[in-house]
């Protein structure tokens, strides 16, 4: 059963001939979205398309948007059965990485908050 | 007699079986090693983490310093966000003239990655050496500090990616486009795509925020 071919391309045993998934038409549609989202948040923090307020979340908006892009067309995470296991960690990384992130600021926007401190202790130097 | 009929043909093709999961017999290598190197990913990912996050606390401590806003050019901003886009275009084109074994078009693709990733580096040490001449340096708040730990710990992971593609072309051009050269291939692409990804959270917190 094809003994040399099997030992020249190194392959473990039971596998798949592997089929890209990708191609060069699927990246360059990734890369258009890409550089739109990239320009959408260059436009939305520097003009005032969006109501002031707003601008953070609209910006935290087209971000997810864009890794979203980048995870899909870049890194080829699919619905394929092949991509299950990389997306179970996947969702384990992001649940690490808002606890992180949001449990820090949260805490210390908290500790702030609680703590009074007056301007010219804030503020100074040694 | 029924034990025979669950056995496949002898002359069976292994491929024929392998449904990865456990079903079949093993994954492929090539599965194997990305899983394994998207776990580092994911790793450095939350090491990433922390140091948004020291961020995200410290970018309001200016100790009476200059803020983002007097500091951030954004032209150039853009230019570094394109960059590192586009070479992470031509890095997966790259990776995919690989897997069809163009070595013509691969060696291209990755010069082009390398000199796109210089160009980021380029601007980013500009930008890094302007602000400590002008005295803005880690030294000066501790939003300076969080600022230069964080883009520069961006910075020395694409620095680390454009020694990792010099030693990878290195090898296809030794050894050619043989399977093993090809899991290396995936491995530092997954790589290059994740640091795009990370920019991303740089310049929406960092530069988008900081300006806006």
């Amino acid at each position: 059963m094809e003994g040399r071919e099997s030992a020249f391309d190194d392959r473990t045993p039971g596998v798949e001939d592997h089929e890209p998934t990708a191609s060069y038409v699927s990246y360059t549609v990734g890369v258009g979205l890409a550089i739109l989202a990239t320009i959408a948040s260059f436009v939305v923090s520097q003009t005032d398309l969006l109501w002031a307020p707003g601008i953070p979340v609209g910006l935290l908006v087209l971000a997810i948007a864009q890794i979203g892009v980048h995870l899909v067309f870049f890194l080829h995470l699919g619905s394929g059965s092949e991509s299950t296991n990389n997306i179970l960690a996947l969702a384990f990384g992001v649940i690490i990485v808002l606890l992180v992130i949001g449990g820090s600021v949260w805490i210390i926007a908290n500790l702030d908050a609680n703590t009074m401190l007056t301007p010219d202790v804030m503020n100074m130097k040694h | 007699m029924t034990v025979a009929t669950i056995n496949t043909r002898p002359g069976a093709a292994p491929s024929t079986l392998a449904r990865g999961r456990g079903a079949g017999g093993p994954a492929p290598k090539r599965t194997v090693v990305a899983y394994g190197f998207w776990i580092f990913i994911l790793s450095d990912m939350v090491m990433f983490s922390a140091l948004f996050a020291a961020y995200a606390v410290l970018a309001g401590s200016t100790a009476g310093g200059p803020s983002g806003v007097q500091l951030f050019s954004l032209r150039s901003v853009f230019v570094e966000t394109m960059c590192l886009l586009l070479s992470s275009y031509t890095c997966g084109l790259g990776a995919l003239s690989a897997e069809r074994r163009q070595l013509g078009r691969f060696l291209l693709l990755a010069a082009i990655t390398f000199v796109l990733g210089v160009v980021f580096l380029f601007i980013e040490y500009t930008e890094f050496a302007g602000m400590v001449a002008r005295g803005d340096g880690p030294a000066r708040s501790a939003f300076l500090s969080s600022f230069f730990t964080l883009v520069g710990t961006h910075g020395a992971h694409v620095a680390t990616g454009l020694v990792w593609l010099i030693y990878l072309v290195a090898q296809v051009v030794a050894k050619g486009l043989r399977a093993a050269v090809l899991r290396r291939l995936l491995c530092w692409s997954l790589f290059w795509h994740a640091l795009d990804i990370v920019w991303v959270g740089v310049l929406t917190l960092v530069y988008l925020m900081g300006v806006a």
